[in-house]
């Protein structure tokens, strides 16, 4: 910060609207393609514990421990294999939306009450439909609210992808903010990143509710 | 049941033992017959939960497999619609072979009850009631037609039930929902697992004799699994008595095996008070029905004094603008002018319907302050009342209420 520069700068954010557009965008993008991905990994993972339940402890452990290295040393330690490409920074993304999202899906499968696993066996579905029609929309409460932490969290780890060069909106916090010593990019950034977030996460909140009226209806 | 008690047709006096012979009033069901079937769980040599069972379940009829825990009462009903693979042995609906069809199909034609009722929770009560049809593939027109016809037999409002989920449902509704659910495709044979078992015993009563009414309109096979006796007693038209180990100790009508038990096991197993427990054969319709004076809110005393001049009971009965019973007036409290005083009503007035036992009804009397039970019509409205001596009179009458089986 360059001495008697006023703190924020309001006519930055006029100046460089286009950049800044530019970069809620690529967050956006960012986070959806780790959140798709780390959804359909995880949900043919859960297909499988559905299957064979045993699988439940070591899928369970290795996300955990995945989510246990490092980010920033996560993104380091891949850059000989994947280079500084969008790849390293979903391949680290996804594998921390998978502690959640694997575990809520299981959960979500588990939470289907026996007596409906039976009742449904007993009317006549076949294993696909009991699947569809019964066990998914009934787990899609849980599965829902692990989407959601994922994705809260998600957000905030793209901006550190912002040291390989796929940042999103932590370009302006990291590289613009913090590297040129330029407060009004940081805040900008961070302000954005919450304010997103919570956007997402109200969304999420308001789908799950359509997708599931049942859940909320109590005595008429 | 050989006199027909007044107030009741001869087609709702039906004897349900007769079912098989009746040509009038053809069952639904089908002939379910299990031929020497045995399930292990374990590898070859282990003890078996079900060994070498033969049963045949007439068409129409409804079978209670009864017994202690671990009889393999569930096991055999499961191994019907091959939720359990039998081990070894021959099962058959209607002389067809279980095996002959993918399991899937099978299940679609047996209705399927169970304790916890297992509504699907994310379904409304019209798609619950829906899910086989909609296997089955019907057109929507004919599903929809079919839903309001069920919750009509049920007792259930369709406009104001077809859209609630099962999370705003008391217990008694959602088991009504359940046998409508497994009604819809109009299956020959109902398996029906501790249906009652899970609602308080006032309300079991209830969707018993609601059940046992339905069951003379729908006339389906039902396989009934349940561990109480005195259950067992009132829904079956024949009981089989399982052991241990799943071996038929007894399979018999309800009369023969409280008359006649095969063995110390079963004897031991139906209790000491086979006497009283012959009571829960005999139904309030098999008593005369007497009727009461009945007063109703805004009747005067004088009035209801000269009706009460030739009743020998000393209460009248007060009921509400809907016929529901609401409690016995003293006769004593009836003097003076003016209207009759509703506060004086002695409430708690046991009400039985037509299809109670005469040991349910015997033990609502015994506890109530008046010992007269209400006869209530399925809408709530009394329709007569019985005294504590009908029961016994039919009692010492042999043609009369308890039916003999020899």
């Amino acid at each position: 910060m360059r001495a008697g520069q006023p703190f924020f700068r309001f006519e930055w954010l006029v100046d460089n609207a286009d950049q800044i557009a530019r970069r809620v965008g690529e967050q956006l993008y960012i986070t959806l393609i780790a959140i798709v991905v780390g959804f359909l990994i995880s949900f043919a993972l859960a297909l499988l514990v559905r299957r064979y339940p045993r699988l439940a402890a070591p899928f369970l452990g290795v996300a955990g421990i995945l989510y246990a290295i490092p980010s920033i040393a996560a993104f380091v330690l891949l850059i000989p294999i994947t280079h500084l490409t969008l790849v390293t920074a979903e391949i680290v993304l996804v594998s921390y939306t998978l502690v959640v999202l694997v575990r809520n899906m299981i959960a979500g499968f588990r939470a289907v009450p026996a007596d409906v696993l039976e009742a449904a066996d007993a009317m006549g579905y076949t294993n696909g439909q009991r699947l569809w029609r019964v066990e998914l929309p009934i787990a899609t409460p849980i599965i829902v609210a692990g989407v959601r932490i994922a994705t809260v969290t998600t957000m905030g780890l793209v901006t550190i992808a912002s040291l390989i060069g796929h940042g999103g909106l932590g370009y302006l916090i990291v590289n613009i903010g913090i590297l040129r010593v330029f407060p009004t990019a940081t805040i900008t950034g961070v302000v954005l990143v919450v304010a997103l977030s919570a956007l997402l996460d109200f969304g999420l909140a308001l789908l799950q509710r359509r997708l599931t009226p049942w859940s909320t209806a109590r005595a008429a | 049941m050989s006199s027909a008690p007044a107030g009741t047709t001869e087609a709702e006096d039906t004897t349900r033992e007769a079912t098989a012979e009746r040509p009038a009033g053809a069952p639904s069901g089908a002939v379910v017959a299990l031929e020497h079937v045995t399930k292990r769980y374990g590898p070859p040599g282990t003890p078996p939960a079900v060994d070498d069972l033969s049963l045949t379940i007439g068409a129409g009829e409804i079978c209670v497999l009864v017994g202690p825990s671990g009889c393999g009462k569930t096991t055999t009903m499961k191994m019907i619609n091959r939720l359990i693979e039998p081990t070894s042995g021959r099962i058959t609906i209607a002389g067809e072979d279980v095996e002959a069809l993918p399991a899937v199909e099978l299940r679609r034609r047996i209705g399927y009850v169970i304790q916890q009722v297992g509504l699907f929770p994310h379904m409304t009560v019209a798609d619950n009631v829906a899910v086989v049809p909609r296997l089955l593939r019907w057109p929507d027109s004919r599903i929809r037609e079919r839903v309001a016809e069920l919750l009509d037999l049920v007792g259930l409002d369709h406009a104001s039930y077809a859209g609630r989920y099962p999370a705003a449902l008391s217990g008694g509704e959602r088991q009504r929902i359940g046998v409508a659910r497994a009604l819809a495709a109009d299956p020959p044979v109902m398996l029906m697992d501790e249906p009652f078992g899970a609602v308080d015993p006032i309300r079991r009563e209830r969707l018993q004799n609601e059940f046992l009414r339905l069951q003379e309109k729908v006339r389906k096979t039902v396989v009934f699994v349940t561990h109480d006796v005195d259950e067992a007693i009132k829904m079956a038209d024949r009981i089989a008595i399982l052991q241990r180990g799943g071996v038929l100790a007894q399979y018999d009508t309800p009369d023969t095996i409280l008359a006649n038990p095969a063995s110390d096991f079963v004897e031991h197993f139906v209790g000491a008070d086979r006497g009283l427990k012959r009571l829960s054969l005999g139904r309030v319709r098999d008593l005369p029905l007497a009727q009461p004076v009945i007063v109703r809110p805004g009747d005067t005393r004088a009035d209801a004094r000269r009706r009460m001049a030739d009743d020998s009971t000393g209460y009248a009965l007060l009921v509400d603008g809907a016929d529901a019973p609401l409690g016995w007036i003293d006769e004593r409290d009836l003097t003076g002018d003016g209207p009759v005083d509703t506060e004086s009503a002695r409430p708690g007035a046991p009400t039985v319907q037509l299809e109670t036992t005469l040991r349910d009804a015997l033990s609502a009397m015994l506890l109530s302050s008046v010992q007269l039970g209400v006869v209530v019509d399925e809408r709530d409205r009394a329709i007569g009342v019985v005294r504590v001596d009908d029961i016994s009179d039919a009692l010492r009458d042999p043609g009369g209420a308890a039916p003999s089986g020899q």
